[in-house]
């Protein structure tokens, strides 16, 4: 299993970039999305995968799954996600304004 | 529980969401955060007051012990930086109140404001290396919108790259936590410091070291992670642009040293020469940049880079006068650069300009301005007996008594090209021909530049009293260099 996600992982990154080094802006945010998206699974594939227990230590409880890393994933999911919605209306404003998603174009002068 | 430790954070966020409810109100706003930040200044000096007389302060949330639940620590490096980020804060505020434009102040300036002093102070206190993910996020997601707040053509632009650079080195963050707790299984500094000390494998931790390091100096603006750093901070206003070039980087550094003396101590002749050499090269292509600009703004923005090379040459020299000259210079450079990006502020106000071959004559004009900028920028170059000086002093006699002389060298040649770019800017935008209208030279700029004068003032009284300033330091750099204490104090043994 963990040999599996670990090379879930891997592609998710890879994937992600490719998509970075695109030049339009869109692609680069999904790029983005995907690379937090296997860093996220990173951090569970990291501490041990167990099936088929919960992360609670009852009386007789004989396996548990370590609680901390699916905390962690939690909150960095809540922060990507809100980060990613930021971004894209961003994206979407810069497109507004100057009427193109190419990067390239996005460069600005050289003299600024 | 200590509560003193926890409400640097506590405060501006309770009232940067009551702010948010009152967005409408400019006047009540603007009470409420003059008042806020005054608490918070107070507030952080008595922090710091009670740190050093009775040594570390913890706070454990829900009273769970240190290394299961999140707890803020408290000691003198951390509480000297949540002074300086309350003073940066005051005053850009106070100048913010002189400068900003109300329809930005209508799209939430201060609950942001508050949410990105929340971050800074959180990072600092934190002990925790998820919590400081947490905290960078904070502070991030609340420069994002400050960056582009205001939204023109240019600032869309830009800080698109600056949020884009910025997420990939968070999710770089979390590659490196979850490689942490893979190595080590714990989060908690102290508890991390421990677990490593124990650890035999250094090759795995040498690894993680460097990626935190990328991770950080991405944030901080090091060689060669520093181009989206000019650009973006030439977009947003003034007191925005003061409290980023003030702030923000060094919150990226506060993490290096952190990281660097209390977690990642195991190889030093590894790590810390790779810092050391980046740093000398931070320096000198941060400055080489500053020279050949011709722009106010911008050319301060490249001396960030070059100063943030200074900080991190003391941590790579590792030795207790050299951390203590980083520490020394950390202050120097938060207060002047945070003065100076104001003053570029001011003199755009004026001329409506930052582009230096269109400015000059500011000096006939307005000579209080002109003096007080002079003042500052000597002392961002290293002349005595201004503050700048002697925490170079300090670095650069460290860095001859180990012998380093190539960084030493690199060192003072970038303080004679920061000489000269800083008296560049005052021959084109103060001495020469006047530029500006007539009109213009009237304008009067008392009240804007009166949230300057403390910052001038304390770069003034920090050279003159560089003695207990320094062993101020000194003290911090030997705490830092024995983990020790930090560690028994968190896990209480």
């Amino acid at each position: 299993m963990e040999i599996l996600m670990s090379i879930t992982v891997g592609v998710l990154f890879m994937v992600g970039t490719y998509m970075i080094l695109t030049k339009s802006i869109l692609r680069v945010i999904l790029g983005l999305m995907l690379m937090s998206h296997g860093a996220h699974l990173l951090l569970l594939v990291m501490a041990d995968l167990k099936a088929g227990a919960p992360p609670l230590l009852g009386e007789d409880a004989t396996a548990f799954s370590d609680p901390l890393p699916q905390a962690l994933i939690l909150t960095a999911i809540v922060i990507s996600f809100g980060v990613t919605s930021f971004l894209l209306v961003l994206a979407y404003r810069t497109y507004k304004a100057h009427q193109t998603d190419d990067l390239e174009k996005l460069r600005g002068t050289a003299d600024e | 529980m200590n509560s003193l430790v926890v409400l640097p954070v506590l405060l501006p966020f309770l009232v940067g969401s009551i702010l948010i409810l009152l967005v409408k109100r400019h006047a009540l706003q603007r009470w409420i955060s003059g008042i806020t930040m005054t608490a918070l200044l107070v507030l952080s000096i008595i922090l710091a007051v009670v740190v050093y007389q009775d040594g570390i302060q913890i706070s454990e949330l829900g009273n769970w012990e240190a290394p299961f639940g999140i707890i803020f620590v408290a000691d003198m490096f951390a509480t000297l930086m949540v002074v300086l980020s309350s003073i940066v804060g005051f005053t850009c505020l106070f100048f913010a109140f002189r400068t900003i434009a109300p329809v930005r102040e209508k799209y939430y300036f201060y609950p942001f404001y508050f949410f990105l002093l929340t971050g800074v102070n959180g990072a600092f206190l934190t002990g925790d290396l998820f919590n400081l993910f947490v905290f960078f996020e904070v502070m991030l997601i609340a420069s994002y919108i400050l960056i582009v707040h205001g939204s023109t053509n240019y600032q869309l632009r830009e800080s698109f790259k600056y949020v884009a650079i910025n997420v990939f080195a968070s999710l770089f963050f979390i590659v490196g936590v979850a490689y942490m707790y893979a190595a080590t299984g714990t989060l908690n500094f102290a508890h991390l410091a421990e677990r490593i000390d124990e650890m035999e494998q250094t090759g795995v931790l040498n690894v993680i070291a460097i990626l935190f390091l990328l991770v950080f100096a991405m944030k901080g603006a090091l060689f060669p992670l520093y181009f989206w750093l000019p650009r973006s901070y030439y977009g947003p206003p003034a007191a925005i642009a003061a409290l980023f070039g003030g702030l923000l980087t060094k919150v990226g550094i506060y993490a290096i040293i952190r990281m660097f003396t209390l977690v990642f101590n195991h190889d030093p002749t590894f790590t810390h020469n790779i810092i050391l050499a980046l740093a000398g090269f931070t320096m000198f292509f941060g400055v080489l940049g500053a020279v050949s600009q011709f722009d106010f703004k911008r050319i301060l923005s490249y001396h960030i880079i070059s100063q943030v090379g200074y900080m991190v040459m003391g941590l790579g020299l590792y030795t207790q006068l050299a951390i203590a000259g980083a520490i020394y210079y950390i202050a120097h450079h938060i207060i002047v650069k945070a003065a100076l990006f104001l003053f570029a502020g001011a003199a755009q106000k004026i001329t409506g300009e930052t582009h230096l071959k269109k400015m000059g004559g500011l000096l006939g004009s307005h000579p209080v301005l002109a003096w007080m900028f002079f003042i500052t920028a000597i002392s961002l170059a290293g002349i005595p007996p201004l503050s700048g000086f002697f925490s170079k002093f300090a670095l650069i006699l460290s860095g001859f008594e180990e012998g380093r002389y190539i960084i030493v060298t690199v060192a003072l040649i970038v303080g004679l090209l920061t000489l000269f770019s800083m008296i560049k800017i005052f021959m084109y935008a103060f001495w020469g021909e006047r530029k500006h209208t007539e009109e213009q030279s009237q304008m009067k700029i008392g009240s804007v530049l009166l949230p300057i004068v403390p910052l001038v003032a304390l770069t003034i009284i920090m050279g003159f009293a560089a003695e207990p300033i320094f062993q101020y330091s000194e003290a911090i750099a030997a705490e830092l260099l024995e983990p020790d204490v930090y560690i028994n104090s968190v896990l209480k043994e």
